[in-house]
């Protein structure tokens, strides 16, 4: 049982001019599987993937930012559009406003390192970790990179062990090891 | 500057898909088809902006059922207010001829006790069926089914 799309669309046009639009959500398919992705006005706050629990990651949403949260596709157009050639293999750095919130100070700052490393190369734990001032801090590192709330775009799938272990992935290492050959290749 | 909250609250876009139709069907019947969409629309605006200081989301539907009744009420009054148009001189032609029959109809469905418009006009505007209009309405099918047939029935004395 559900409304005419139409009311659909108009009712999110009036919410989005209203300003209470507060969480835009999408889902797109890429080689990885479907992808969940979430906007605020502010930017790109959250993208999921599909081995995660759907209900749980709308409701860690719903609770952190906004329950405020309708689909509404037009929002996360820019985000959907780079993701396309960066999975084509024709974009190489993105380019698009980030919202942290669901980031605490530090995971923050493991991040924004992290978003520095160049496309096609890797960093260690270790390497980050020192980075940002806290040599011993790798494991802390890593469990900051394994809550991050934007993969893919913030690629913390380009931090690895030292000695070519590839590590740990938050969207299981089939995903990780497929980034690196896409971005190695 | 965060609420504490005993359900958590789903997001939004759920309430909307769950509860979006009976809140139109309902609304159909509150002030008419035509005033619907309007009143549709101020009320999941309403909901949506008062919703993330929702302290007890068991019961969303009766909240958002809330919401739609004032507005209908608020949609009713403004009704009133509203000059009646008057009709274009049209020598030959009845009276009432500047009243489509379906709007003399929503008419005199809008003035069938609660409980019979409702019901008539969940089932013939909102297409919905028995066990739909019963869950709607919070009452049993049964009593669903009466109100329609009670309805009906003082539609059709009215008319003759």
């Amino acid at each position: 049982m559900t409304v005419d799309p139409v009311l659909a669309t108009r009712f999110r046009e009036r919410a989005e001019a209203a300003n209470l639009l507060d969480v835009a959500m999408t889902t797109m398919d890429t080689p990885i599987g479907t992808l969940l992705l979430f906007a605020t006005p502010r930017g790109l706050v959250r993208i999921s993937f599909e081995s995660e629990d759907r209900d749980e990651v709308l409701g860690d949403v719903a609770a952190h930012v906004s329950p405020r949260i309708l689909e509404a596709p037009r929002r996360l157009d820019p985000a959907r559009r780079e993701l396309e050639r960066y999975f084509e293999g024709a974009l190489r750095e993105f380019d698009l406003p980030i919202d942290w919130t669901l980031t605490g100070p530090f995971a923050r700052r493991v991040l924004r390192r992290t978003a520095r490393i160049p496309y096609g190369s890797v960093a260690s734990y270790g390497d980050v970790a020192s980075d940002i001032g806290t040599p011993r801090g790798a494991r802390a590192v890593g469990n900051a990179l394994g809550s991050n709330p934007i993969p893919v775009v913030v690629p913390c799938h380009r931090v690895v062990r030292t000695g070519g272990a590839i590590g740990g992935y938050g969207g299981g290492l089939p995903r990780k090891r497929w980034l690196l050959d896409l971005e190695g290749g | 500057m965060t609420t504490v909250h005993t359900t958590p609250l789903p997001p939004f876009q759920r309430v909307f898909d769950d509860h979006a139709a009976s809140v139109l069907a309902f609304l159909s019947g509150a002030v008419g088809v035509s005033e619907a969409e309007d009143c549709f629309q101020e009320t999941m605006l309403s909901a949506l902006r008062a919703y993330p200081r929702l302290v007890d989301a068991s019961n969303l539907r009766g909240w958002l059922f809330t919401i739609a009744r004032r507005k209908a009420i608020d949609a009713r009054q403004a009704l009133a207010r509203r000059p009646t148009p008057i009709a274009d001189p049209d020598p030959g032609s009845s009276p009432d001829a500047h009243l489509e029959p379906d709007e003399e109809l929503w008419d005199q469905v809008r003035r069938l006790p609660a409980k019979q418009r409702k019901a008539v006009v969940l089932r013939f505007a909102g297409d919905r069926s028995y066990p739909e209009i019963a869950e709607a309405m919070s009452t049993t099918q049964d009593s669903a089914r009466q109100s329609v047939h009670e309805g009906l029935k003082k539609l059709r004395r009215d008319r003759a």
